[in-house]
């Protein structure tokens, strides 16, 4: 495992007032590859990814992108070096059709934003890079419905396709099986491992299955810090994982 | 799903009836000089939905800004040149520039904080314009603001009487649509639509969402400004009036009540309800505000989408569609 770390956390402590919810967390996310991070609720995934894509400033530690030092760097600074990241409540533009809450989301689109006389419904070039994001997504065919009138999966999937829309170099999910059924995760499993190989991705996740089928590495968070790092493979067979009930594990 | 056009069908509707007003408006009762006060409020109801409807962002303090314009446009007029192109950029461009320091400090705010600094900084300016009377003439006016002839060069048009005056106006109203339609289809008004939606997400995938609502705020001071300035030469004078509390107000209520979260047109339905109740209930009744205040609740109680989420509905309803969602509001859920 010798790929170079796309981004990577150094030592990251967050305190809360006198709470610490991450201590000493170190991790490297290598690029091409999927990173899954898991743990029991309020371990401090969250507040992990929160950190990493400067939601919140740590209290001590580094955050590198490409080896460049973005520790404390606003979340549209962060953004527009090509971190995207998804969220575990769902967190759309639920007046917008699924096609307006790609547009928004693409470069083409944020790097005109303040043009204020073309037309947007009438820029090809833009529909056709939105209609080719919500392909990739699975809702090619839904482009004119109302975020808000679409049934939760597909929301689920909107929810990655404007992380994606931003043609991330690193795409951060947050808990994206988060709420769906059995059908939903296996459709959504899928999707994330076609898009797997064409971006950087780092998913925090429940679904235990959903991960150990996806990731390449995996780190168990437990109050606040790394407690194991490896292949899926290595930590299925490490009994602390085995033993907890982090999830049912076939 | 196509592009946004020029002109749309509404526009024509809309061009069509105040186009052919000063023929028809005496038939009915009414007087010309309303049209003229109608279109302006109407654009300056068009501006404030900019912030409002569009970016969700509720200013209950702009008609300082309208204020700012109107005298702006009469002190150009009397110290610096008397042309009727220089005193209107006078109003939208000291308009903006207040609007502009008051975005520094409040671009970074939202809801209810975003809309009590607004309320502060617009009871700023209403106390100095009123007292700062060798500048404003305090509660007296700035009087004798003339409407300045239309100077195009190759021809030259007084616009001193009602009847020319409303159509200066027009041109301007149909100037200003075509203008703020062309706006809110832009990447500029999609940005600021995502924005009201949801303001996390927009600085996650990279927007500098603070400059984006500063520049919604300035363009709707300036709109405002160029309206106070029509306004101070149709009322051939400026009033501090217009800036205070209750005059801010009534911009709310008039693009509330017509529509403005769910209508590009709620805003000009509004102002002529507004204008009309005036002039059809004051007929009646000294009380008017209070049964133009009561319809204002029953539409905030029964319909919070306004005239227009009623036409809306209507016309779904004939087309066999099913009625939209509840809309708008938003803002003041956060």
């Amino acid at each position: 495992m010798n790929a170079t770390a796309l981004f990577e956390a150094r030592g990251l402590h967050m305190r809360f007032g006198d709470r610490v919810v991450l201590e000493n967390v170190s991790l490297a996310f290598p690029e091409g590859q999927l990173s899954g991070i898991m743990g029991p609720n309020g371990a401090g995934k969250t507040t992990c990814f929160n950190v990493l894509t400067g939601r919140y400033r740590p209290t001590r530690g580094q955050v590198l992108f490409r080896g460049q030092d973005i520790t404390g760097l606003s979340p549209h600074r962060i953004a527009r070096l090509g971190v995207s990241r998804s969220f575990q409540l769902l967190n759309l533009f639920n007046d917008f059709t699924a096609e307006e809450n790609v547009l928004v989301a693409l470069p083409g689109l944020r790097d005109h934003g303040m043009n204020m006389a073309r037309d947007v419904m009438a820029d090809r070039s833009l529909r056709d890079r939105a209609a080719a994001v919500l392909d990739r997504v699975g809702l090619g065919a839904k482009g004119g419905i109302p975020a808000r009138q679409l049934p939760y999966g597909d929301r689920r999937a909107l929810e990655i396709g404007v992380a994606l829309a931003a043609d991330p170099a690193v795409l951060f999910l947050d808990e994206p099986t988060s709420g769906l059924g059995a059908d939903a995760i296996g459709r959504l499993a899928e999707l994330v491992r076609r898009l797997k190989g064409e971006v950087t991705i780092v998913a925090i996740e429940h679904d235990m299955e959903f991960l150990f089928g996806l990731a390449d590495t995996i780190a168990v968070i437990h109050w606040g810090q790394v407690i194991r790092h490896g292949t899926p493979d290595a930590l299925r067979a490490d009994p602390w994982v085995r033993n907890s009930n982090l999830g049912r594990l076939k | 799903m196509h592009g946004a056009r020029l002109v749309t069908p509404s526009m024509l509707v809309a061009f069509a009836i105040f186009g052919t007003l000063p023929f028809w408006i005496t038939e009915i009762g009414l007087y010309r000089y309303l049209g003229v006060e109608i279109l302006i409020w109407c654009i300056y109801a068009l501006g404030f939905n900019l912030l409002m409807g569009y970016a969700g962002l509720p200013s209950f303090g702009h008609g300082a800004y309208f204020g700012i314009g109107a005298y702006a446009c009469g002190l150009a007029q009397f110290e610096l040149w008397a042309n009727l192109w220089f005193c209107l950029a006078a109003g939208v461009v000291a308009a903006a520039v207040f609007g502009a320091v008051v975005a520094a400090f409040i671009s970074h705010r939202r809801g209810i904080y975003f809309a009590l600094m607004t309320i502060a900084f617009g009871q700023m300016f209403f106390f100095i314009a009123s007292k700062w009377t060798s500048v404003t003439n305090g509660e007296d006016g700035l009087l004798n603001i003339a409407r300045l002839p239309v100077e195009l060069g190759f021809w030259n048009y007084p616009i001193r009487g009602n009847a020319d005056f409303y159509w200066f106006v027009f041109a301007c109203f149909v100037v200003c649509v075509v203008a703020l339609w062309r706006l809110v289809n832009s990447p500029f008004g999609k940005v600021v639509q995502a924005i009201k939606q949801n303001e996390a997400r927009m600085a996650f995938l990279g927007y500098r969402v603070a400059l984006y609502k500063a520049v919604a705020f300035i363009l709707s001071c300036a709109v405002a400004g160029f309206a106070g300035a029509l306004f101070a030469m149709a009322q051939g004078g400026a009033f501090v009036q217009v800036m205070n509390l209750q005059w801010s107000g009534v911009i709310v209520l008039m693009v509330l009540i017509g529509g403005g979260f769910v209508s590009f047109w709620g805003p000009v339905l509004g102002t002529v309800l507004y204008f009309v109740a005036r002039d059809l209930l004051g007929a009646y009744t000294e009380a008017w505000l209070l049964w133009f205040g009561l319809m204002f609740m029953a539409v905030v109680m029964f319909k919070p989408e306004g005239l227009a989420g009623i036409g809306q509905d209507a016309l779904r309803k004939w087309r066999g569609l099913p009625r939209a969602p509840a809309a708008g509001w938003a803002w003041l859920r956060r």
